[in-house]
């Protein structure tokens, strides 16, 4: 069943020339196109969150005012934390990786709805334009967080469409995740079992499972938080008898899961780079499946550490604070056994291991960073500080990120048919690592010595950490362009890819590049366990070279 | 879907319902029951947060809850229950009628369903209304001023009121909770519509009814969430 056609676009039927014209994008239902669609919108919130944090990286460069007042800056910082969590962080990963290969990895025609996979984009687009009017019609300045009565009562701007907005993306990122469920639960090849599906597989199923559990809490939460502004009603209003903690725990009911709605899907990636450029099977895949289960029941368990000095019972927070100690167990487990897993392995420095390089290290800072903040008395003294812009942002761009990078060069060969070209690769993925910890590593240090988040000026003292880490910033800038445009390029100019470059297990690599509307030529018979690189052999010496598979 | 009519051509002699992606008729019934459990999870979650909000203030504010609840009309309220109960067995006709394949007969219940939805509605609409007119409309124009539950018994100086911001918040919440209710009931009466239409033009067979199950599992989601907000919305301290 491995095509063995060698370099073939262009000459044969593919997804990407099935059909031609605007509607043939705009109506399609194959999974493979949809995930472009995603592609495209999600590059575009991308750059317009990255365009607010370089304008917060700008302003910050000095210690006053320069650039923006106090307003403007809580614009600034609350646009870029709703547009980059809810329209490129969260469906990132999922609806383009995820929607474009689950299909192929498990050996399916389609996911299980291909009509609701299209209404999600729809809803991801109506949720969007929302959040465009929004920005468009002056901005919204609540912080990302939404917290009442400051969002519900006192402020003048745009709340109700922001929340709007990002509730339609919250019922894209639902239905993705059901199809996902449903997909991997019931499309599975013949021989496909459990205990055979890659990690990347696992990931999105336990990411689907927070996406469709967690997601809906918000959704009503964002939805009393609109009817509260319109109404006044006084669910959340102390004025009224109405208790702010109460939106606190309802909010990161969802937002907390949400992180690992983020993350999980990016150690799914790694776990396929790490063992492709190692060439061997992933270090107790077991332990890796069951971590991923693991950090999705337990990251459900953890939300109130969001609200250590907000003034919740001291049981709770102790309670709290052991369980999000557990998290970091099956989080361990995973770094531990990709390490393990390129212990004695064949080690090649392609562009996706460069960034799963990456992803373990940072991942790994951003992780022990997290236990600090989980430890009660820590947590006081750098609550609300840089230290914790720090520690998320290492999880989400240096882990995220990092991780999402790492899966496009990985798979662009086969979502485009093309080779991306290695050097450039090579050189952005050294760029976003050196410009990443230039911006951020400082911020731990400014958080430690007391900088708050959210403010736009600061003492002159913290100038120094502050110039290093817009300088970062603007390094970090370069580095995400020159991926898009050397993507774009080898749309065109790039060497024709073969149906498996990397000589890579799974199921993706046995089809063509790009893969045909209905995926498979024939309905592939799974016999062997994921990652058997032992039976593969090497990564061969030129990509366009055809090494027979060996099953 | 013009990229997947070659498949669908290959498939033509089997049952034309299946779609190009299924390798058989029961991985595609397995794979749209199972996305509707599901979606069904989603909805629990939906309305838990909206059910977590009313038990904290419901235990906060105990007794203006109490006062609150008993200026809704029980009857109706009890009608209501009982309608929604009856619609909840004609959907189960309708399943069983299109598993037998006895077109009217499908038709005849979904439109049954279709009619109890609309009464439920009706009665909501009457008491959403008394709510206008007595003022318990939570926003600018609301006010309350009624005993807190057994406070009838004593001498008139005595007997406590309700606080007016509590009863308000019980108010939200019953707006916030049945209008979330019936906004599901209005989507269900018109999928059953669709539905209905569909199956007066013979598209439901003994092979293929799925659409009908998965709306018939909605509906009686719909119905349980009623089964829940009966009691805690118009049974509190009703004793006293």
């Amino acid at each position: 069943m491995a095509t063995t056609d060698g370099p073939d676009f262009g000459e044969r039927e593919s997804y990407l020339n099935a059909g031609h014209g605007l509607k043939s994008w705009l109506l399609t239902v194959d999974h493979k196109r949809i995930a472009l669609l995603y592609l495209i919108s999600i590059t575009f919130f991308f750059f317009i969150g990255g365009f607010f944090a370089l304008l917060i990286r700008l302003e910050l460069l000095t210690p006053g005012g320069e650039l923006v007042q106090s307003d403007t800056y809580n614009k600034l910082f609350t646009m870029h934390g709703q547009v980059m969590v809810f329209f490129f962080l969260i469906p990132a990963v999922p609806a383009v990786l995820g929607n474009f290969l689950i299909p192929l990895m498990i050996g399916a025609k389609d996911l299980a709805f291909p009509r609701i996979n299209l209404l999600s984009w729809y809803l991801y687009i109506i949720g969007g334009t929302l959040m465009v009017y929004t920005i468009l019609n002056g901005g919204v300045d609540t912080g990302w967080t939404f917290y009442t009565p400051l969002s519900t009562e006192f402020l003048k701007t745009n709340v109700i469409s922001a929340a709007v907005g990002i509730f339609f993306a919250g019922f894209s990122s639902i239905l993705t995740g059901l199809n996902f469920i449903v997909t991997i639960h019931r499309m599975r090849a013949p021989g496909m079992t459990w205990n055979r599906l890659p990690l990347f597989v696992w990931a999105h199923y336990a990411t689907s499972i927070i996406q469709v559990l967690g997601t809906p809490v918000v959704a009503i939460t964002l939805v009393l938080v609109a009817l509260e502004r319109l109404f006044h009603l006084g669910v959340f209003n102390p004025a009224l008898g109405g208790d702010p903690l109460l939106f606190q725990h309802l909010f990161w009911f969802y937002s907390h899961p949400a992180v690992y709605i983020m993350i999980l899907p990016g150690m799914g990636i790694v776990s396929e780079v790490v063992c492709c450029f190692s060439r061997k099977r992933i270090f107790g895949y077991t332990a890796m499946t069951l971590a991923v289960v693991g950090i999705a029941v337990i990251g459900f368990l953890v939300w109130a550490h969001h609200m250590f000095v907000a003034g919740i019972s001291i049981y709770a927070a102790l309670i709290f604070s052991l369980l999000s100690y557990f998290v970091a167990v099956p989080s361990a487990i995973k770094v531990f056994n990709w390490t393990a897993t390129m212990y004695k392995g064949s080690i090649t420095y392609q562009t996706p291991m460069l960034y799963a390089f990456g992803f373990v290290g940072l991942f790994t800072i951003g992780g022990l960073t997290g236990l600090f903040l989980a430890c009660l008395g820590v947590d006081v003294h750098v609550h609300d500080t840089y230290f914790i812009i720090a520690h998320f942002h290492y999880i989400m761009v240096g882990g995220m990120v990092m991780a999402y990078l790492g899966g496009m060069h990985f798979w662009w060969p086969k979502i485009s048919g093309r080779m991306y070209p290695e050097g450039w690769g090579k050189l952005a993925a050294l760029i976003v690592f050196i410009g990443f910890n230039l911006t951020f590593f400082p911020q731990f240090i400014l958080g430690y010595m007391g900088m708050p988040r959210r403010y736009h000026s600061y003492p002159p003292e913290f100038q120094i950490l502050n110039v290093l880490s817009t300088a970062g910033a603007t390094i970090l800038a370069v580095g995400y362009l020159l991926p898009m445009v050397y993507f774009t390029w080898s749309m065109r100019y790039g060497k024709p890819a073969p149906p498996n470059p990397w000589n890579a297990a799974g199921l993706e690599w046995q089809t063509h590049s790009p893969p045909p509307t209905f995926n498979f030529d024939e309905q592939p018979v799974v016999t062997w366990e994921a990652y058997n690189y032992d039976e593969i052999g090497e990564i061969p010496e030129k990509e366009k070279e055809e090494v027979p598979v060996a099953h | 879907m013009p990229t997947s009519q070659a498949a669908v051509d290959e498939h033509a002699h089997e049952n034309p319902a299946l779609l190009h992606h299924f390798a058989t008729e029961a991985q595609q019934k397995n794979a749209a029951s199972l996305g509707m459990w599901v979606f069904l999870a989603q909805e629990v979650m939906f309305f838990g947060g909206l059910f977590c909000a009313y038990l904290i203030y419901r235990y906060k504010y105990f007794g203006d809850f109490g006062s609150a609840s008993q200026q809704l009309n029980i009857w109706l309220g009890a009608i209501n229950t009982v309608v929604l109960i009856c619609s909840s067995l004609t959907v189960v006709l309708a399943v069983r009628a299109a598993q037998l394949g006895k077109r009217m007969a499908l038709v005849c219940w979904l439109v049954a369903t279709i009619f109890l939805g609309l009464v439920f509605l009706g009665i909501k609409a009457d008491e959403y209304a008394e709510k206008f007119e007595k003022h318990h409309v939570p926003g600018a124009s609301f006010s309350y001023h009624e005993l807190l539950p057994g406070q009838q018994k004593f001498p008139e100086a005595e007997r406590q009121y309700a606080n007016p911001h509590h009863a308000e918040m019980y108010f939200s919440l019953y707006f916030a909770m049945t209008g979330m209710h019936a906004l599901h009931m209005i989507i269900g009466v018109g999928l059953f519509a669709f539905l209905a239409f569909m199956a007066w033009r013979g598209k439901y067979t003994p092979n293929y009814y799925t659409p009908i199950e998965n709306a018939g599992l909605y509906w009686h989601f719909v119905d349980i969430v009623w089964i829940y907000l009966f009691p805690l919305l118009y049974l509190i301290d009703r004793h006293r």
